[in-house]
């Protein structure tokens, strides 16, 4: 598909930007880091971090190129998107991960860079550039889960601020952020259209968080607190009212993230490691006939979805077309880790302590956490009746 | 849909107006009830022909467009929406064979031909029921070829066959030493026994021992291209029954357990789009890569597992009318299972992806 039509730069000039791309990693790439996966590193705690990470981070921070296409004015790369596959390239042939991550990345800073005001966007974008600024993401509450415009954590209108007071649940990362994007109700007589979409500092008096303890294990969510917060209006996204259509807006980024379109190959090999454990036939196959057909059909479906993940890219990226990415990323996900743990038997079983690998614990911690993508960031069954509304037409009931 | 050529899009145009114009669904009602052998209306298919049609996948120097699969697959898919009956997909197979394996003499002789679409050739593999191209018996010796063909899609059309016998590709015009005998199947199309004794074998000596894997990954890409536009008109058929059709005071598109049956099927549909398109744009990319044969599998074990499910769906959800042989669902229903069993079903498919993939 990529060979049809795609207005791109020379190739001459692609492959000078490989040479620089090159150099520039092999100065600035600590070794130590080799292989590692960075990619939720922004969402760690405190003890995870070491000096080499921190080095990577405002390397690629100052460079631009945790964030490549977006513009240098706010601290972007500003790299077309053939200059950031090849960058993407030249990242995965050194071993190195993108540092550069987190909900301001995947979806607050793209939703900012379409609404934001101007003097909004060089307060918050550079800082997402750099990866200094944890965000956190305050949309669900205790009763607005799936049916989310039924929020109730309300901004009374002060003049020049509004005081937040209310709760907000699944705040991913949380405990570690330094703001938060979040949905209130500034008018009460209106579900959607009483919305607004305001930036709250979680230092704030009167911000109060706690963790949630998950099946996991884990402590990934927090609740949120907000008692008597004041928030300046200059804090607000867009007109008072708005904050429905920016926030569907930043769930399509978030949907389009959660679907892993570039995940789906990464990780062990489900195939080799069937061989492992269950043994070979005469021909070397995976000596189990149905366990061998699953994986083919998981691997099969899963080089089906990269593929429709870059069609979709390439028509026009978020879109509608993001919930059938999200419907269909989650669910290959959750397969591949009950395939997973299936394969290793009771050894994939494992909670802690003696008698497993680090791997192994990691295959259970991920299986039970995986089970909450189709759940949040709209559940599989709230994307569903999105693509039967909006995309076929169909009619709500009466 | 992939990022298309400005060409490109004119000829998908061209097709979808030619096939709602000249070749709705009900030209196929009558070639069906007509009863043929051959299984489509010669003159509709010089029509093709005329259009160019015929000479997509073939080189200029041979009387071709050269203007490659994914333009192909555009056509045939176009085609296969109001199931237009034609052996466009078996001569575009058939001479790819020929130009991958044959001599200059050999591609001089019939490619021209098959691109005016004079002459019709097929692609004779499997000699039972189902697809399996390891189990080859058909022999040549002294340039004269024994052997059975079951299930030759266009056979009883075809002029030449590309026969599979145990040591290679053969070309074999039909004449003295071939019988074929008609199948009469539920798609009513043309799938026909062959019965080679003796007759004259022309060894397509190129194109190395994988030729064969090859030609078969055409066939699968393409024909998966025909079952991807048949899953999308019983998809939006079916759609569009939902949203007028009235029960208990309501349309049935209103009802959410069929609307959610419907997004899962148009999810499926658009997951195969990508998987199609994938393996046409394979083989325009990367004709001799090595990953052919996995994109190959995957396009046309998606296709199998999207179409099967589409065209039991389009039955059910119209209800009783779609049981009937006045509505067109059966039409699909009927075709999809030939195509389904064509150059491996699903789990033949799934097993070549793992060998391949060496698992």
């Amino acid at each position: 598909m990529a060979s049809l039509a795609e207005p791109s730069p020379s190739a001459e000039a692609l492959d000078a930007f490989r040479v620089e791309a090159r150099d520039w990693i092999a100065a600035h790439f600590p070794p130590a880091l080799k292989g590692v996966d960075l990619s939720r590193s922004a969402l760690e705690g405190p003890s995870d971090k070491s000096a080499e990470k921190e080095a990577w981070r405002i390397a690629m921070g100052e460079k631009g190129w945790g964030t490549p296409t977006w513009p240098q004015r706010y601290g972007g790369g500003g790299l077309s998107d053939a200059e950031a596959r090849v960058l993407q390239q030249e990242l995965a042939r050194a071993g190195a991960s993108n540092p550069i991550g987190g909900m301001g990345v995947m979806m607050f800073g793209p939703t900012l860079l379409e609404f934001g005001s101007e003097e909004q966007k060089l307060e918050h974008i550079p800082r997402i550039c750099r990866a200094e600024v944890r965000w956190c993401q305050g949309y669900s509450e205790p009763n607005a889960g799936s049916d989310l415009a039924n929020l109730q954590c309300f901004a009374e209108d002060k003049g020049d601020h509004y005081i937040v007071n209310g709760q907000k649940t699944w705040t991913s990362g949380g405990q570690w952020a330094d703001k938060c994007f979040a949905l209130v109700r500034t008018d009460k007589s209106k579900k959607q259209g009483g919305i607004s979409f305001l930036l709250i500092d979680m230092d704030a008096p009167g911000v109060e968080v706690k963790p949630i303890k998950m099946i996991s294990g884990l402590s990934p969510f927090c609740e949120t607190f907000f008692t008597n917060v004041a928030v300046p209006k200059t804090n607000r996204v867009g007109d008072e009212g708005q904050g429905w259509t920016i926030g569907k807006r930043l769930l399509q980024h978030e949907r389009t993230n959660i679907s892993g379109g570039n995940r789906m190959g990464g990780g062990v090999s489900l195939s080799e490691l069937a061989k492992a454990c269950v043994g070979t036939d005469a021909e070397g196959r995976i000596a189990d006939g149905e366990l061998r057909a699953r994986i083919a059909k998981l691997e099969m479906d899963g080089r089906t979805f990269a593929a429709t993940a870059m069609r979709v890219a390439q028509e026009g990226g978020v879109s509608v077309a993001s919930s059938i990415l999200k419907i269909n990323g989650t669910k290959l996900m959750q397969e591949r880790s009950e395939l997973l743990i299936d394969i290793l038997g009771m050894q994939g079983l494992g909670w802690e302590g003696e008698g497993f690998t680090e791997e192994q614990i990691e295959a259970v911690r991920v299986w039970l956490f995986g089970k909450a993508t189709t759940i949040y960031g709209g559940s599989t069954e709230i994307q569903t009746n999105i693509v039967a509304k909006r995309i076929l037409g169909m009619p709500d009931m009466g | 849909m992939a990022k298309l050529s400005e060409e490109q899009e004119m000829l998908r145009d061209m097709a979808q107006n030619w096939v709602r114009g000249e070749s709705p669904i009900g030209a196929w009602r009558k070639q069906r009830d007509a009863d043929t052998a051959a299984g489509y209306d010669s003159a509709v298919y010089g029509e093709m022909a005329a259009m160019g049609w015929t000479g997509i996948t073939i080189a200029e120097a041979h009387g071709g467009s050269d203007f490659g699969w994914m333009s192909l697959g555009l056509v045939v898919e176009e085609c296969a929406k109001t199931l237009t009956a034609s052996p466009l997909v078996a001569c575009a197979i058939a001479a790819r064979a020929i130009s991958l394996g044959g001599s200059d003499e050999q591609q001089a002789k019939y490619l021209p031909a098959i691109a005016s679409g004079e002459l019709v050739a097929a692609l004779a593999v499997d000699e039972g029921p189902r697809h399996d191209p390891a189990a080859i018996t058909t022999k040549v010796t002294g340039g004269k070829i024994t052997g059975t063909k079951a299930f030759v899609a266009e056979g009883d059309s075809a002029g030449l066959f590309v026969v599979a016998a145990a040591d290679g590709l053969y070309l074999v015009e039909n004449g003295a030493g071939v019988t074929k005998s008609r199948r009469q199947m539920v798609d009513h199309r043309s799938h026909a026994e062959l019965c080679f004794d003796g007759a004259a074998a022309d060894k397509l000596a190129g194109g190395g021992d994988g030729l064969l894997d090859r030609v078969l990954d055409h066939a699968r890409i393409l024909t998966a291209a025909e079952m991807l536009g048949m899953s999308q008109q019983a998809f939006d058929q079916t759609l569009e029954y939902l949203k007028q059709r009235v029960q208990f005071d309501r349309i049935l598109a209103s009802f959410q357990a069929l609307q959610h049956r419907m997004a899962d099927l148009f999810g499926d549909i658009e997951l195969t789009r990508s998987a199609v398109e994938a393996g046409l744009s394979a083989l325009d990319s990367m004709g001799d890569n090595g990953d052919l044969g996995q994109i190959a599998a995957i396009a046309k074990a998606r296709a199998n597992d999207c179409l099967h499910r589409m065209s039991r769906e389009m039955v059910q959800l119209h209800g009783g009318i779609g049981m009937t042989d006045e509505f067109d669902a059966g039409f699909y229903l009927k075709r999809a299972r030939p195509l389904e069993a064509a150059w491996g079903n699903s789990s033949f498919l799934r097993d070549r992806f793992a060998r391949l993939g060496g698992y």
